[in-house]
């Protein structure tokens, strides 16, 4: 049996086999009203210096399994898309080498694939076309197997999204193509926006992201995220953890980066947002430097985002319901 | 022959399973944003291509910037001062960072051309009934809400269709047009500095003259040199306070008035246009205080025209502004005792005319864009012998 048979048959029969049901909480998702995050990380998901892509897949369906409560991948997975869908991944390659890792789409499609989605209906996107080449992705406009290109590629849709302070038109991957859309953000420090995970990545479906980084983002980010076909038809979040950066982003700093090792993800993004952005500042502590407040750049528009007027979600810690998760 | 770009407004059933190669490139490489701007003139000369951030054509090291730490850059061209990763570009859309070096990616790259009366511009005081050989790029270093022009000011390079022309090329044209001057208009020239600045020396070898539009969001150096190689700028001061330059335009007041400024005491010829927005920067102590300033600080003999707001872009919950209003604001700036007071986006209006000073009498007679009558001589009233300021 080659390795695709047997990750088909796991998924389909029982893919917690190989998980230790001891790490699935039994906590249903939102039982108490507060959005879930899950972070998943596993201490051996890099073997000599690269991702293992099958404990990276294990990963993923642990995550799933874990936010969803449920034995079986395939369930999580169908509880976000349908057959016959088309399913957009946007990924984050701003910045080469740092770039959203593509065993971990790989993984991602694998799944889509096994919940009914087409391969071709599978839209993996970013800004530019030459940004998804930096970051490891072949451009696909029709050949077997997912879709690749950029926004470049197909241009922004004419209508004008308002939204607060934010102005934009929207790519057409996302208003013409997709019927929904995973996103992929990273785990990093961003240095105007204080931190870049799942909100910011959104910039990349807009054709300004240029005018809205003012004023660490905030009120823009939020706004953007408030698009009402951003609202919709983001279904879930994934944050590549896999390997982390602190400070000096959102360019690579290899001097600033740690193996995080994990995944974080939810259907929040405001929430997974402010789990991330604990994260990068207990790691910034821990490395000596000075908060991202103390720097002038905390991520307020995390706040906003959070705010009756946004309402896209908690960042009341109180609100969130984290739970980690450690592969065995 | 004419030419208007045209947006997409086909597009392929997404889950049509048929779309070849060709239908794919074919949309992909006529996707993107496309100006509504003026009918453009299509030339022999001049090709439209594919949108495309790739064609070393466009990329020249781009000047006022230096390094930073860790490949980063800061700009110094515009009082915004981007710090920039690399990959990353400013906030103009059209500069970028590539591995520690700034580049503009707009060199030769126009994405739109127009002959277009100078009193368009408007310059009501330079060359009145000529023309000028209007170019723009993508991109702006600000983000009116009011923007007419959003569609390519608003947009990075790659979002457009472009031409490629070279400084040399505009100049060329721009006599075979029988314009008098080249025009730096539609979006804000600062952001393609470079070009403009080479556009205007070849303009001069042609003996064609350059005149910016500007909003003068601009750093003191950069000005100053650009003073050396153009004839006149108009600058669109868009209010007199800085909450409104901080809520509606995203920039600063200050260094706009330094720039105004300088472009005054280098001897540029200098008109400002003030639009008015209803309820946002028409109060009377406002005009009053603007009025004030440019008296001390310019004299009276440097034009304003106060135009006509409609309602755009991201700010269309405003009427357009009453005809009563621009004529209160006229009549403060004409009581603080400046010369040479316009209200502009109001055909017919009678302050789209020039009047002598002196004896009040009417010298260059418009009606919109069209001169009617031409009457200054040397520089000079017809009637009373009064210098007119300006380069006719």
């Amino acid at each position: 049996m080659d390795r695709r048979k047997f990750l088909k048959k796991s998924v389909l029969f029982g893919g917690t086999l190989w998980l230790p049901r001891i790490l699935l909480p039994s906590d249903r998702i939102s039982s108490s009203g507060k959005s879930r995050v899950v972070i998943v990380q596993d201490a051996k998901i890099f073997h000599n210096r690269h991702v293992d892509s099958d404990r990276l897949l294990n990963l993923l369906d642990l995550s799933m399994q874990t936010y969803f409560d449920v034995d079986v991948p395939l369930r999580a997975w169908r509880k976000i898309v349908h057959p016959g869908e088309v399913i957009g991944i946007k990924v984050n390659c701003l910045s080469g080498h740092g770039s959203t890792h593509k065993e971990l789409v790989d993984a991602v499609v694998e799944r889509l694939l096994q919940a009914g989605i087409r391969a071709n209906d599978i839209i993996i996107w970013d800004r530019l076309n030459k940004d998804l080449e930096e970051g490891g992705f072949r451009i696909n406009y029709k050949g077997k197997g997912p879709r690749v290109f950029g926004n470049d590629a197909v241009g922004f849709a004419p209508k004008l999204y308002v939204f607060g302070q934010a102005g934009s038109l929207l790519t057409r991957t996302i208003t013409n193509l997709c019927d929904g859309i995973i996103n992929i953000g990273l785990l990093r420090d961003h240095s105007i926006a204080g931190v870049s995970i799942s909100l910011k990545n959104l910039f990349g479906a807009i054709h300004n992201p240029n005018k809205y980084h003012l004023n660490v983002g905030d009120p823009y980010i939020a706004d953007v995220n408030a698009f009402p076909v951003i609202r919709q038809k983001v279904r879930f979040s994934i944050v590549d953890a896999l390997e982390a950066q602190y400070h000096g982003g959102p360019a690579y700093m290899p001097q600033w980066r740690w193996k995080f090792g994990g995944l974080i993800v939810g259907r929040d993004r405001v929430a997974i947002d402010y789990t991330g952005w604990q994260i990068i500042e207990s790691k910034r502590k821990a490395m000596g430097f000075r908060s991202l407040k103390e720097e002038g750049r905390e991520p307020t528009y995390i706040f906003t985002a959070s705010d009756s007027e946004h309402a896209l979600g908690q960042s009341n810690p109180k609100m969130i319901e984290t739970i980690k998760v450690t592969a065995s | 022959m004419n030419k208007h770009f045209s947006m997409i407004d086909q597009w392929p059933d997404k889950k049509k399973e048929g779309m070849d190669r060709r239908t794919f490139l074919k949309l992909a490489s006529a996707a993107g944003l496309v100006m509504s701007l003026p009918v453009l003139n299509w030339s022999d000369g001049a090709s439209v291509i594919a949108a495309s951030g790739e064609d070393d054509r466009y990329v020249r090291k781009a000047r006022y910037w230096k390094k930073l730490e860790h490949k980063q850059i800061k700009c110094q061209l515009c009082p915004r001062q981007c710090v920039i990763d690399d990959h990353e570009r400013g906030y103009c859309g059209v500069r970028e960072n590539r591995g520690g070096t700034y580049y503009t990616l707009v060199y030769a790259r126009p994405v739109t051309y127009h002959t277009d009366p100078i009193e368009k511009k408007p310059l009501f005081h330079f060359y009145p009934g000529s023309m000028a050989f209007s170019i723009a790029t993508a991109g702006c270093n600000l983000n009116c809400k009011f923007c007419q022009n959003w569609e390519i000011s608003q947009v990075t390079p790659e979002q457009v269709n472009s031409f490629y022309m070279p400084p040399e090329k505009i100049a060329q044209m721009a006599k075979e047009y029988d314009a008098k001057t080249i025009a730096y208009t539609y979006n804000e020239p600062t952001i393609f500095y470079e070009y403009m600045y080479d556009t205007a020396e070849a303009g001069h070898r042609e003996d064609v003259k350059s005149v910016v539009i500007t909003a003068a969001y601009i750093e003191q150096e950069p000005i100053k040199e650009l003073c050396k190689v153009v004839d006149a700028i108009k600058v669109d001061l868009k209010a007199f306070s800085d909450q409104y330059y901080k809520d509606v335009v995203h920039g600063e007041l200050k260094p706009v008035l330094d720039a105004i400024e300088t472009i005054h005491n280098q001897g540029r010829w200098l008109e400002i246009v003030y639009l008015v927005v209803p309820t946002l920067n028409d109060s009377e102590k406002e005009i009053k205080e603007l009025s004030r300033w440019i008296m001390r600080n310019l004299g009276p003999d440097v034009p304003i025209h106060f135009t006509r707001f409609f309602p755009q872009y991201l700010l269309k919950n405003l009427p357009p502004t009453p005809v009563a209003t621009l004529e209160r604001c006229k009549a403060i700036a004409d009581a603080e005792g400046l010369h040479y007071v316009y209200i502009g986006n109001v055909p017919g209006n009678p302050a789209e005319n020039t009047y002598c000073p002196h004896c009040g009498k009417v010298l260059v007679e418009r009606i919109g864009f069209t001169v009617r009558s031409m009457k200054i001589k040397n520089g000079r009233c017809p009637y009373c012998g009064t210098k007119i300021p300006g380069i006719w």
